[in-house]
């Protein structure tokens, strides 16, 4: 971790996530590829469950998770592919920015356009599957807890592979299996809160807010390093 | 004078090529030295290495009073490197990218709006992206991030490629100003003309190590390695990535 102050630390994080919303404005490709690949997702699940509505309803929990991660990957790729290009790494590293003030904006960043996509995702398997959920606050505060942990996970593995020629096929290979228990406990605890049992669900929250909080103490040690590397 | 650049038998790496084969290189303050010499001589991974972007492995190397060999991030922030990549964001305009950069090298968006009014790119191209500027366009864009920084070192490798006569120009006048407001310029370039009327010094780097050191006169420079009349031949190496 570099030798930033806190102020300077959180000046830092801001002027990369604005920075990062900025990019989006101007370029829409979070909007107009991975949201429609999002959706299409959920409609694709749709078509191969659609005989029996019954399974679609008790495995919407799961396939919600299941498009959140699939998007996850196609929005990771896209927010490291602009750090990656004409000598940006470069100027990043000459910037005088604090590597863990980058690694909470990129974060931020990406965290900002997965709970979007969170929301059209919520809204579409409830037109889609027809299926509403019991708990909102534990829906939510799930929500927000896995998206922090993918976000940061997503941006140390992001970082690593950057750099990589095979960065493409590379990510979901680094990124599907660390992020596994996000993918169980999100997904427990959103069938706890269709199924009015909040009580098991919020003891999965506690394993997101753990997972976020590991994540995101690595990635502001380490991500100075992983940027040297990358 | 207070030496900016200072290396000792400095060796660099590419892989297990040895780019720096041990330079010794002086480049004191306010100074605008000229790097010339055949591609893959190592001339952009001096500038690398003076960014504290390329390792030095052996030999002694400082860079404004820091020790590469002991923390060369420590440096970074203190210096600007132009390179033959932009270092831009393409899909956001030249404002929100001069912007971006000079806030993050603590400067503010009236050096960035100042910076962009000097290269040419107020007004219209000020909202349009990057990736629709010509190549000229996104060299003076890379320019004004430099200028909106303000560091203490400019690296620059070929700053006058892709530039139009006014662009050169304005290039000139931009290295002469940077030596008047206290900074040092070391830059890298093939246009020998144009670039040796603004040197005070000219190196000629040669594989991997520093062949002549000559002021404009014509006369070694102090501690170089004695002019030779002809430059050294220099073996291609197919592995030297950088030029």
């Amino acid at each position: 971790m570099s030798a930033g102050t806190p102020s300077t630390l959180f000046r830092d994080a801001a002027l990369v996530v604005g920075k990062d919303l900025r990019l989006e404005w101007r370029s829409r490709v979070i909007t107009s590829q991975v949201l429609p690949f999002a959706v299409l997702v959920l409609v694709l699940f749709a078509f191969a469950l659609d005989p029996d509505r019954r399974i679609l309803g008790e495995a919407t929990p799961g396939l919600f998770w299941l498009a959140v991660l699939f998007s996850t990957l196609l929005a990771l790729q896209r927010a490291f592919a602009v750090e990656a290009a004409d000598g940006v790494t470069d100027a990043l590293r000459l910037s005088g920015l604090d590597p863990a003030g980058i690694f909470l904006g990129k974060a931020a960043g990406i965290a900002v356009h997965l709970l979007a996509l969170e929301l059209v995702l919520g809204v579409g398997v409830t037109f889609f599957y027809g299926t509403t959920p019991h708990g909102p606050v534990l829906l939510v505060a799930t929500c927000l807890a896995a998206t922090a942990g993918l976000a940061a996970v997503g941006s140390l593995y992001g970082v690593l592979s950057a750099g990589m020629r095979a960065r493409d096929t590379l990510l979901p290979l680094l990124l599907l299996p660390v992020v596994a228990p996000v993918l169980i406990a999100a997904t427990q605890a959103f069938a706890a809160a269709y199924d009015r049992s909040s009580g098991e669900g919020w003891r999965w929250f506690g394993l997101l807010v753990v997972f976020a909080l590991l994540y995101l103490a690595i990635g502001i040690f380490a991500f100075e390093t992983l940027l040297e590397e990358s | 004078m207070e030496p900016v650049v200072d290396f000792r038998g400095a060796v660099c790496l590419l892989g297990r090529f040895p780019a720096l084969a041990g330079v010794d290189l002086d480049v004191a303050r306010g100074e605008i030295v000229l790097l010339q010499g055949p591609n893959g001589a190592g001339k952009t991974t001096v500038l690398r290495a003076c960014a504290g972007l390329v390792p030095v492995v052996e030999g002694d190397a400082s860079v404004l009073g820091v020790d590469l060999r002991a923390d060369r991030r420590a440096v970074r922030h203190r210096v600007g490197l132009l390179g033959h990549a932009s270092g831009l964001y393409e899909d956001l305009t030249v404002a929100d990218n001069v912007r971006f950069w000079a806030r993050a090298g603590r400067a503010h968006d009236a050096d960035a709006d100042a910076a962009m009014a000097r290269l040419g790119l107020a007004g219209r191209l000020a909202d349009v992206a990057v990736a629709r500027l010509s190549a000229g366009q996104r060299r003076r864009t890379s320019l004004a991030v430099m200028v909106a920084r303000r560091p203490e070192l400019w690296l620059l490798d070929e700053p006058h490629a892709a530039l139009d006569q006014d662009g050169r120009d304005l290039v000139d006048s931009l290295m002469a100003d940077a030596v008047a407001a206290g900074a040092t310029v070391l830059f890298a370039s093939h246009e020998l003309d144009r670039a040796q009327a603004v040197a005070h010094r000219t190196i000629t780097i040669a594989g991997g190590t520093v062949a002549v050191d000559r002021s404009p006169a014509g006369t070694a420079a102090p501690g170089a390695p004695a002019p030779t009349g002809a430059e050294p031949a220099v073996e291609p190496d197919p592995e030297a990535v950088v030029s």
